[in-house]
């Protein structure tokens, strides 16, 4: 059974949207199941995803064809050393609701990911132990992976730490 | 002494000939002109022939402070804390665009030029420069060194 059919018969209205590009499976998810599907996925023997290869946001602001929809996208991907291959999850998001429900419980190396996220992209997670600024420095203000942070934007230079 | 004395400028002058063929200077370097700045310093362009061979990895060694590369917002207050480490008399090189004025980089996280931060005393612009850039550089500075007031 492939593993997106899987998560449908699982999961049933959770699982919000699938498409398999060229054996590149993908599924969009259901904020509020998004922590279940994760574990599943993890401890599922017959899926078995022990490493989460990335965990990276999109801006859909101005998108395209997406102007009305959800603004942020969480994007999670999937690798099962054991079976050898990989899934795409997305989560989607409001603009006013930037939240999604942390991962570090479930793969550790997630803490720096979300961090990043949280940086660029200015979308919380919620659960997550120590949620700083992981690539920039504490006196940025706003969030530069954001399509509306102005490109030409100066930051006040920060001087030596005392 | 008083300024302007025979004997005072002739002592600056044989001071400040001695200052600008013993450059020890300082690479700080931290992006892609650190290759001309090592084709620079190896044995085909050969700074030691201007008395710039000898990198010091200290900065209180040093006086000539090589900024090669992009310098970021994260990184400013490291590059102002290593200037401000470096002993009297000094002088910084600002080598390649990015460190001359951001060069094609204009965003949220690089500096516009490190003059924003600290005083430069020779730009070479470039991206990267080449080593004839880089020693048309090194001679301007030298120039320089002879021809201030030195202060000892």
């Amino acid at each position: 059974m492939s593993i997106l059919a899987e998560l449908q018969r699982r999961f049933g209205d959770a699982i919000v949207e699938t498409h398999d590009h060229r054996g590149d499976p993908t599924a969009v998810v259901a904020r509020e199941a998004l922590l279940a599907v994760l574990a599943h996925c993890r401890d599922e023997v017959a899926l078995a995803f022990d490493v989460l290869m990335d965990l990276t946001a999109v801006d859909y602001l101005k998108f395209p064809g997406r102007e009305d929809g959800p603004r942020f996208e969480v994007v999670y991907h999937l690798y099962s050393l054991t079976h050898n291959h990989r899934l795409r999850l997305k989560v989607r998001m409001d603009e006013d609701d930037p939240n999604v429900p942390s991962a570090v419980a479930l793969w550790p190396i997630a803490n720096w990911l979300e961090r990043e996220v949280w940086d660029m992209f200015g979308v919380r997670f919620e659960g997550h132990p120590d949620l700083r600024r992981l690539l920039m420095y504490e006196e940025f203000v706003g969030h530069p992976l954001r399509k509306d942070y102005p490109i030409t934007r100066r930051q006040p230079l920060i001087g030596p730490a005392s | 002494m008083g300024v302007g004395s025979f004997f005072t400028s002739k002592l600056d002058e044989a001071i400040g000939w001695a200052r600008k063929y013993s450059i020890f200077q300082y690479p700080f370097v931290t992006a892609c002109c650190g290759m001309e700045y090592m084709a620079t310093a190896c044995s085909h362009y050969d700074i030691d022939r201007f008395g710039a061979g000898l990198p010091r990895f200290s900065p209180r060694q040093a006086d000539v402070l090589f900024v090669v590369g992009t310098i970021s917002h994260k990184m400013a207050p490291v590059l102002k804390r290593v200037y401000d480490q470096m002993t009297e008399p000094k002088w910084v090189v600002a080598f390649g665009v990015c460190t001359c004025t951001g060069g094609f980089y204009d965003n949220y996280a690089t500096v516009m030029g490190i003059d924003t931060i600290i005083p430069v005393d020779v730009y070479i612009p470039g991206c990267p420069p080449r080593p004839e850039s880089v020693i048309d550089g090194l001679m301007k500075l030298q120039d320089k060194i002879a021809a201030q007031a030195q202060r000892y």
